[in-house]
C-alpha cells in the first residue's frame, strides 16, 4: 500500500465508442499492488465498459493497458485471465446443478492420466486456497443450494485458483444482504493483506468510503479524478460522479393535507398461497400528503400494493378513491379511477424491456386518445409524446425509438415516474421508487415524489428504506406482519421505527388513520 | 453486463435479415452433402432441377417459348402452396405474438377445408360472390373457433396450447375423416365408392387470374393472402387489440399491470390464428383443389410447414411472405410431377423438402449460433 507501492496495472488514455455514445473518453486509471481502488461513478457512466476492455471482452479504440509496466494486448478474456486478472460480474457465471468445486476448476480441470477429471484433486486444491484465503466453503456443496453471498465467494475462488493476483468486482454488494455486505468487506481485507490488488466497481459513496484506498470518479465516459480516501466525503465524492452539488436528504416543507383520496378499511388480502397475509389494514391518505409505509420485507406490502392497485383481489375490507368506492374493480377500473402504481419490479411489471420507451410510455393508456382511437393505434403520437415526456422528466440515453431494455435503471424508473405522474392520478403507489438507483437519479424521484405531493396527490410510499421513508413522509405507518402496529411523525428517530417494525412497537396505531 | 446484453440484441435485430437468409444457405449446404453422400449426384445440378421443377425459371428472360410455358404451369402451382404457406405461417406467427405457440395449424386447415368444401359443394344455384363469401367467411371463422378451443383452454385453465392444440389436429384429422369416409354425411353422391367428397360447384370457385383453371392455374387466393400479410402488420403494429397481445406476448405481468385482459388477448390471438389457417383451407379447397378426401386430410402437412415458414420468417410479415415462397418452391418443386427424374429420382425427392424444412428449424433453433458466427466474423473485420 502507500503511494510508493508499484504499478501493477494501468489503463491509459482508453477510449470506446459505441453507436451513438462514448461509453469512454481517453479513461487514464491505474492500480497499485495491494490496494483496493474503487471505480464510483452513476449507472451508465462506463464502469463496465471499462473492466470489460480490461477483462479483454472489448477491445479499445484507443489507448493501452500495461500489466506490470508490459504492454498486453487482450484479445479474449482468456489473455486477461493468463495475465493474472480475475473478474467477479455483477451477474455470477456458476453452473447451479454442479459443485463447487466442479465450477471452480471449469476449464481448467486437474486431471489424472491426461484425461480423467480428478476430483478428488480439484477439490483439495480448492480447500486449500479457502484455508489460505480463511473461506468457509465446501467444495462439495452444489451451487443451487448456496445462498447469494456464498456463490459469490465461489466467484472469487474461481479467479483465485485461475492465479488472479488482480480482482475486479463488478457492483458486488448489490445482490447481498447487508451481513453479507459485510462479510465481503472482511474478505476483501484480507485478500488484500496476501497481496492481490483489488478494483472494486460501485455506485455507493458509503462502500467506497469504508473499503477503498483510492477512489476513482468516472462521470459520462470520462475520468473525473482520482483521489485518496482520506479526506474524501459522500458529499464530494456524489458532487464528483453527478457533477453538481446533489443534496443527499431532500429538503421537504411540511405538506398541507387536503381531503381524504385513499381510503382503506378493514382490508384483508391473502397471498398466491392463499395466506393471508394483509390482516385488516385501514389507512388514509390525503390530498397533498405522502404517507410512508415502513416494514420488513415480507410483512404483506407487496400484496396490500396489489390490492389497493386491483391486481389481487381483496379477501374483505374496502377501498375508497376520492370518495368513490372501489372496492373489487379490476387494475384497469383502477387504472382509470386514478390510481398511479410505480410497482416494485420495474424490469419485470413496470415495463416491457423489448418494447420501445414510446410503447412503454403508453402502456397504462394505449386505450385513449390521443393515442388510439376506436382501436386504431397512432405511432407517430406515442413518439411524439414520448419525445416531450423524456425531455421532461430528463431521460438519458435513449430517444422514444430506444428499446427499454437498453436503458439504465435510474432512467427506466424516470419512464416508469413520467408514465405515472402524466396520467394525473389522484393517488399515486410508489413501492421501493429508489431501489437500486444510483443518488443522482434517487435525488431526482425524491424531488418528483414531494413536488407530486404538493400538486395535491395522495401518494402512499412503500419502502423498506428507512432513510427515504423518514426524509420524504408527512406521515408514517408501520406495517408488521400484516398489520399496521404504529403510526409516527417523520420525526420519529429510525431507532423507534426499527423496534416498530420488528413488532416491539407499542402498538398505539391499531386503528391508524 | 448490460452493454453486453445490449450489444447481442443489437446484432439480433442487424440479423433480422442477415440470420434467416445465413440459416436457409446452411440447410442448403447441408441437404447439399446429403445428396452427394447418398445418390453422389452433384447437388447443384439437383437444385437446378428443384429450381425448374418450381417454375421459377420463368423470371430468367433467355429461356425458351416452350420452357417459359411449362415454367408458367410450374410457378402457378408454387404460388398455390404459397398462398396456403403464407397463411399457415401466419396462424403460427400471429399466436406467437402473444407468446403462445400454435402447434395446431394443420387441424385448423383441415377444418377450414371440410366447412369450405361442404358449402362449396352444396347449395347451387346460389349467386357465385355470395356463395364464395359464405363458404370461405364459414371456414375462417371455422378454424378461429377450432383455435379458439385452445386459446379458451389456455386462458381459463392455463392448459398449454401446445398439448391442447397437437389433441385437436388428431381431432380434426379423425372427424374429417370419417365426414368424408364411406357413409361419411360429406362423401360425394355421384356414384363413386371413394372416400371423397362432391365437387365444388362452379359458382363456388375462385377466379382464375393466370393459367388454364383445369391446370390449376393460379387463382385471386393469392390476393387474399397478401392482403392477410398486411392485416396482419396492421393489426399487430396498428391497432390496440395488436398492442395489448404484444404485451401480453412480452410481460403477462406488465400487460396485467397495464389493464390488459390477459385471458381475451389469448383467446383472440389463438382464434385470430386458427382464422388464418381455416382461411387457407377453403382458398386451396375453392381455389384448385375443388374436392376434399380422405387421403388428402391424412397426407396434409400445410399446416405443419407453416411452423417453419413462421420460424424462419421470423414472426415478420415480410419474412413470413417470403420463406413462404422458398418452401412453397421446395414442395413443389420436389414434387414427383414437376422434378426431372433424370436428375433425381422423384420418388426420394419429397424427403429432400422435409429434410430441408427439417434443417431449417434446427438451424432457426440455433439461431443464436448463427448470431455469434456473424459477430465473430464482424469483430475479425473489425
Amino acid at each position: 500500500m502507500g503511494p510508493d507501492a508499484p504499478v501493477v496495472l494501468e489503463l491509459a488514455g482508453i477510449t470506446k465508442r459505441f453507436p451513438g455514445i462514448i461509453a469512454n473518453d481517453h479513461v487514464d486509471f491505474d492500480l497499485r499492488a495491494h490496494e483496493v481502488h474503487a471505480l464510483l461513478g452513476e449507472n451508465g457512466a462506463g464502469k463496465s465498459t471499462l473492466m470489460n476492455i480490461l477483462y479483454g471482452l472489448y477491445r479499445p479504440d484507443e489507448g493501452e493497458i500495461r500489466i506490470n509496466g508490459k504492454l498486453a494486448h487482450f484479445t479474449s478474456s482468456k489473455d486477461a485471465i493468463e495475465a493474472g486478472i480475475g473478474m467477479v460480474h455483477q451477474h455470477f457465471m456458476l453452473i447451479p446443478v454442479m459443485t463447487v468445486a466442479e465450477n471452480i476448476v471449469l476449464a481448467v480441470e486437474p486431471t489424472r492420466a491426461g484425461v480423467l477429471f480428478d476430483v478428488g484433486a480439484a477439490a483439495d486444491r480448492v480447500r486449500e486456497i479457502a484455508e489460505q484465503f480463511k473461506f468457509t466453503i465446501d467444495p462439495y456443496a452444489r451451487i443451487q443450494n448456496l445462498s447469494v453471498g456464498q456463490q459469490q465467494r465461489v466467484e472469487i475462488l474461481k479467479a483465485l485458483y485461475r492465479k488472479a493476483d488482480i480482482l475486479i468486482l463488478d457492483e458486488p454488494t448489490a445482490v447481498l444482504t447487508p451481513q453479507e455486505a459485510r462479510e465481503l468487506f472482511g474478505i476483501l481485507q484480507r485478500l488484500k493483506a496476501e497481496g492481490m490488488s483489488i478494483i472494486f466497481i460501485s455506485h455507493k459513496l458509503n462502500e467506497a468510503l469504508e473499503i477503498a484506498d483510492r477512489i476513482t470518479v468516472l462521470r459520462r465516459g470520462v475520468k473525473i479524478d482520482t483521489i485518496p480516501r482520506e479526506g474524501a466525503t459522500e458529499a464530494s465524492l456524489a458532487r464528483m460522479m453527478v457533477g453538481r452539488d446533489v443534496l443527499l436528504t431532500v429538503e421537504k416543507t411540511p405538506g398541507v393535507p387536503g381531503k381524504p383520496l385513499l381510503e382503506v378499511a378493514g382490508l384483508e388480502v391473502f397471498d398466491d398461497r392463499g395466506l393471508e397475509v394483509v390482516k385488516g389494514v385501514s389507512l388514509t391518505v390525503h390530498a397533498g400528503e405522502i404517507v410512508g409505509l415502513a416494514g420488513i420485507d415480507g410483512n404483506g406490502q407487496e400484496e396490500l400494493i396489489d390490492a389497493l392497485t386491483g391486481l389481487r383481489k381483496a379477501h374483505a375490507g374496502s377501498i375508497r378513491i376520492a370518495g368513490e368506492e372501489s372496492s373489487g374493480d379490476s387494475a384497469r377500473e383502477m387504472l382509470e379511477t386514478g390510481v398511479g402504481h410505480i410497482p416494485v419490479d420495474r424490469q419485470r411489471r413496470g415495463l416491457v424491456l423489448d418494447f420501445s420507451l414510446a410503447e412503454n410510455l403508453a402502456l397504462r393508456d394505449f386505450r385513449h386518445a390521443p393515442n388510439s382511437r376506436l382501436g386504431w393505434l397512432f405511432p407517430n403520437r406515442l413518439v411524439a409524446r414520448a419525445r416531450k415526456l423524456l425531455k421532461e422528466f430528463d431521460v438519458r440515453g435513449g430517444v422514444p425509438q430506444t428499446r427499454a431494455g437498453m436503458l439504465s435503471g435510474g432512467n427506466q424508473q424516470k419512464v416508469v415516474l413520467a408514465r405515472e405522474i402524466d396520467r394525473d392520478p389522484k393517488v399515486l403507489v410508489a413501492g421501493q421508487p429508489t431501489r437500486g438507483l444510483d443518488v443522482g437519479a434517487i435525488e431526482f424521484v425524491h424531488r418528483r415524489l414531494l413536488s407530486e405531493r404538493d400538486e395535491g396527490r395522495a401518494i402512499l410510499l412503500v419502502s423498506l428504506e428507512l432513510d427515504e421513508i423518514l426524509s420524504l413522509s408527512d406521515r408514517i405507518l408501520v406495517i408488521y406482519e400484516g398489520r399496521i402496529v404504529g403510526e409516527f411523525p417523520p420525526t420519529v428517530s429510525e431507532e423507534e421505527l426499527g423496534l416498530a417494525m420488528t413488532g416491539g412497537g407499542r402498538g398505539s396505531g391499531e386503528e391508524a388513520a | 453486463m448490460d452493454e453486453i446484453l445490449g450489444r447481442y440484441r443489437l446484432l439480433q435485430r442487424a440479423g433480422g435479415l442477415i440470420a434467416p437468409v445465413v440459416t436457409s444457405v446452411m440447410a442448403f449446404l447441408v441437404g447439399g452433402l446429403v445428396i452427394v453422400a447418398t445418390t453422389h449426384k452433384a447437388p447443384w445440378g439437383v437444385y437446378r432441377g428443384i429450381f425448374n421443377g418450381a417454375g421459377l425459371n420463368w423470371i430468367l428472360p433467355w429461356i425458351s417459348a416452350v420452357d417459359r410455358t411449362n415454367a408458367g404451369y410450374n410457378l402457378q402451382q408454387t404460388l398455390l402452396v404459397t398462398t396456403a404457406l403464407i397463411l399457415t405461417g401466419l396462424a403460427v406467427s400471429f399466436a406467437f405474438r402473444c407468446g403462445l405457440f400454435n402447434i395446431g395449424g394443420q387441424g385448423q386447415y383441415i377444418v377450414g377445408a371440410v366447412f369450405a368444401v361442404w358449402i362449396g359443394s352444396s347449395l347451387s344455384g346460389l349467386q357465385p360472390a355470395v356463395h364464395i363469401v359464405l363458404a370461405v367467411g364459414i371456414a375462417t371463422l371455422g378454424g378461429a373457433v377450432w383455435a379458439g378451443i385452445a386459446g379458451f383452454l389456455r386462458a381459463r385453465f392455463g392448459a398449454h396450447e401446445v398439448i391442447t392444440t397437437i389433441m385437436l389436429n388428431w381431432t380434426a384429422i379423425w372427424v374429417a375423416s370419417a365426414l368424408l369416409g364411406q357413409g361419411g354425411p360429406l362423401q360425394g353422391k355421384n356414384g363413386s365408392d371413394n372416400p371423397i367428397s362432391a365437387d365444388v360447384v362452379d359458382g363456388a370457385k375462385l377466379t382464375v387470374i393466370w393459367g388454364d383453371p383445369l391446370l390449376q392455374g393460379l387463382s385471386i387466393g393469392i390476393f387474399v393472402a397478401l392482403a392477410a400479410l398486411v392485416l396482419y402488420w396492421i393489426v399487430t403494429s396498428r391497432t390496440t387489440l395488436g398492442f395489448g397481445i404484444r404485451t401480453v406476448g412480452k410481460s403477462t405481468e406488465a400487460a396485467r399491470y397495464s389493464g390488459i385482459d390477459v385471458a381475451r388477448s389469448t383467446f383472440l390471438a389463438m382464434a385470430i390464428s386458427g382464422g388464418f389457417a381455416g382461411l387457407a383451407g377453403a382458398l386451396d379447397i375453392l381455389g384448385w383443389q375443388f374436392r376434399l378426401s380422405v387421403g388428402d386430410v391424412q397426407a396434409s402437412q400445410i399446416g405443419f410447414i407453416g411452423i417453419a415458414v413462421a420460424l424462419l420468417g421470423r414472426n415478420t410479415a415480410v419474412g413470413v411472405g417470403l420463406s413462404a415462397l422458398l418452401f412453397g418452391a421446395l414442395v413443389n418443386g420436389t414434387s414427383t410431377r414437376n422434378l426431372d427424374p433424370s436428375v433425381f429420382r422423384p420418388e426420394l425427392a419429397g424427403n429432400l423438402t422435409i429434410l430441408i424444412q427439417g434443417l431449417v428449424v434446427l438451424f432457426v433453433g440455433a439461431d443464436v449460433l448463427v448470431l455469434v458466427v456473424l459477430s465473430r466474423l464482424r469483430r475479425r473485420r473489425a
